[in-house]
């Protein structure tokens, strides 16, 4: 059945995939983001493509306070709904400038975790009350462990799937289902010059949305995308701790 | 701005240089990178389907336009399309061929973008009857330098339009294109197929055919010498109409088989292309195509290759050099006829060769084609081939030809200049939107074209 999903942070490369595979399916879409002027193009395009609503609301991850006016406006707009949020922002700092700034450290974990919180928190209570739907946000494989060279980055993810662990099971009794997704590299403008174009490891962000939008249609948990991060992470989890914290990656 | 350094090369795998690209997924970051005053110059590229050095620029940035492919208007009364340059002719395919309509012009792979498609005024299978991609676009929004946006069309800003239009990126960045798009009811072609023995039989066959059909083009064995040289298959073609196909498909006219998907690995040794297998392959593809009429869906007839993924890659680590020379009417047999034998000569065959007959002159400063025929091959790249490729040059000047600047990447300066006299006046123009010369690619430096 055809739902409404909000779309956090629609303009960023993995939203944009995942947009049009939910558009293709014929849910009716609400964009959400900083750039109100993108996310109307892109808007039009699904809607040229697709032949669906698509709406498009301003959103500001830092602005808290908007953060309930922001909710009630998606209900408004989308009649009865939300039927389902997926959270796509996020940011990746420059470790060692985090590292020596407290300005930016403290700018990342807001985005990546504090008003991801704030706002999903809000997204939840309307969806427990309605007793249905799903939140489905992005995470990372560099929330599995602390590694060297992205660690503050790696640390707000981390605590985005523990937030989210939390809240999949709190939301359980309530027949709202909660994902975690965790891709590994993806080629998009977030990662770009930081990752080898081309390379086997390095998926698009098409793959990757067609993992995420068969993991929330399949109501899965977690999700690591592409498959093999999975593995990889497993093993990275398994290294005892002596031996990590000699490795420089 | 984040820029990545990387290895970049045009569709031929050659040259490879290192580059530094950006990829702008809004419009004000794209606005942000034509205007950079760092004093380096750049260039668009799309899906890098050019084969040579087009959208290279080894000097400087290129700005990757593939993620700024949107959709911004769509008439379904009219089939007037509005879209960002990054769109390709196959989302358009895709998304606009099972409503019934679909561009009039196509070139040999879908895998193009439109912006790509207006700055190589690329032409098609029907370029005899349509003309080129040109004629088909209405209106582009080219950025400049400065950052101003020139709405050009054929009643504004008509000097940018000329110029821009097969300008190889060169005038600016083409940001938005509105293209007329046409009805298609089937997504089907109507084919005959047909042998011909030799090249006058060739050139006699389009005479004969090319007024009645929408679509031609011929294959030939560029391995036959003799009295066989330039024995071709002919194919024209029309698209079906709903009662030309057989019950199965005449249920979903407008719908494509599905493609299997194949995919060529990354490294082929480059002896799996040689004189001989070319030589068997050419002989079994003549053999194989006998004379009659078949349907056959878009893909397969305008597309044949992008059913092999990666194909560029059978021609080994070292890449090919395709070669497209274009001559006036009133010299391409001989043209043609000269060309052939010089390859045959030096026995340096084509895998593919590819004759087509051509139409009015398209209305770029720099357009390829004018009424006469284009003759396409490639040839493996090799670090001796330069003396070939420039006997060949020779050739093509000597009978008033000219060769194509999105298969280019070997010729020189001197041979563009007199291939393309109107290039003082695309200097002109392009002094005059561009006065900061800030779009230029490597090709562009080795021809001289901005200069």
């Amino acid at each position: 059945m055809p739902e409404s999903i909000v779309v956090l942070g629609a303009t960023s490369g993995i939203a944009r995939a995942l947009t049009s595979r939910l558009a293709a399916r014929g849910h009716r879409l609400l964009l959400a983001g900083r750039d109100v002027a993108e996310l109307q193009k892109t808007a039009v395009d699904l809607q040229i493509r697709f032949q669906v609503a698509v709406h498009v609301e301003a959103f500001r991850a830092d602005d808290y306070e908007g953060h309930a006016a922001f909710v009630d406006r998606c209900s408004e707009v989308l009649g009865d709904g939300p039927d389902g949020v997926v959270l796509c922002y996020g940011e990746l700092p420059d470790q060692e400038a985090a590292f020596n700034d407290a300005t930016l450290l403290r700018k990342s974990i807001d985005v990546n975790l504090t008003s991801a919180m704030v706002v999903l928190n809000l997204f939840a209570a309307r969806l427990a009350a309605r007793r249905r739907g799903f939140i489905a946000a992005i995470s990372s494989v560099a929330g599995d462990r602390g590694r060297r060279s992205n660690f503050i980055y790696g640390a707000a993810k981390a605590g985005l799937t523990a937030y989210l662990s939390g809240l999949r099971s709190r939301l359980s009794v309530d027949g709202v289902h909660v994902l975690t997704i965790k891709p590994g590299q993806v080629d998009t403008k977030m990662t770009l010059g930081l990752v080898k174009r081309g390379s086997p490891l390095v998926a698009s962000p098409e793959r990757v949305a067609r993992d995420i939008e068969k993991a929330i249609r399949r109501r899965r948990n977690i999700v690591y995308t592409p498959l093999f991060w999975r593995y990889v992470m497993a093993i990275i989890r398994l290294v005892p701790e002596p031996i990590f914290k000699r490795l420089k990656f | 701005m984040v820029y990545a350094s990387e290895l970049l090369s045009g569709w031929g795998n050659c040259p490879v240089e290192r580059c530094d690209v950006a990829r702008p997924e809004s419009a004000v970051e794209l606005r942000r990178l034509v205007m950079s005053d760092d004093g380096r110059s750049c260039i668009s590229r799309g899906l890098g389907r050019a084969y040579g050095d087009s959208s290279l620029n080894l000097a400087g940035r290129v700005i990757d336009q593939t993620r700024l492919n949107r959709f911004t208007a769509f008439d379904p009364e009219t089939g007037i399309l509005t879209c960002e340059a990054g769109a390709s002719l196959a989302e358009i395919m895709e998304v606009f061929l099972p409503r019934g309509w679909f561009v009039r012009t196509t070139p040999g792979t879908k895998f193009v973008t439109v912006g790509g498609a207006v700055a190589s005024d690329v032409h098609g299978k029907n370029h005899h009857r349509d003309g080129s991609f040109g004629e088909s676009v209405r209106s582009f929004r080219l950025l400049t330098a400065r950052g101003e946006t020139l709405d050009c069309s054929r009643t504004e800003n008509a000097d940018a339009f000329r110029a821009t239009l097969g300008g190889m990126g060169l005038t600016g960045c083409i940001t938005e294109a509105t293209v007329q798009l046409e009805r298609k009811s089937t997504a089907y072609c109507s084919v005959n197929y047909r042998r011909t023995a030799d090249i006058e039989e060739t050139l006699r066959y389009f005479e004969d055919t090319d007024a009645a059909s929408q679509y031609s083009v011929a294959w030939i064995d560029c391995v036959a010498q003799g009295k066989s040289l330039g024995r071709s298959v002919v194919m024209t073609a029309h698209d079906a109409a709903p009662s030309d196909l057989p019950a199965a498909l005449a249920a979903n006219p407008l719908r494509l088989p599905i493609r299997r998907k194949r995919s060529v690995p990354r490294f082929v040794p480059s002896a799996v292309l040689n004189y001989q297998t070319v030589r068997i392959f050419n002989a079994l593809y003549y053999a194989r195509h006998v004379d009659g009429r078949k349907i056959v869906d878009y893909d397969s007839f305008f597309y044949p290759l992008d059913g092999l993924q990666h194909w560029n890659r059978i021609y080994g680590r070292r890449g090919f050099v395709q070669y497209q020379a274009f001559f006036p009417r009133e010299t391409s047999r001989r043209g043609i006829v000269a060309l052939l034998d010089l390859i045959s000569a030096a026995k340096n065959a084509s895998f593919l060769a590819v004759l087509k007959s051509c139409g009015r002159a398209g209305e770029g400063v720099l357009s390829f084609l004018s009424p006469g025929h284009t003759l396409a091959l490639d040839f493996r790249y090799v670090p001796g081939i330069g003396p070939f490729l420039q006997s060949l040059d020779a050739c093509v000047l000597r009978h008033g030809g000219r060769l194509y600047l999105a298969k280019d990447s070997q010729m020189s300066a001197e041979t563009f200049a007199a291939m393309y006299p109107r290039l003082p006046e695309f200097r002109e123009l392009k002094g005059r939107v561009d006065p900061e010369r800030r779009f230029v690619s490597s090709q562009a430096r080795r021809l001289r074209i901005a200069e």
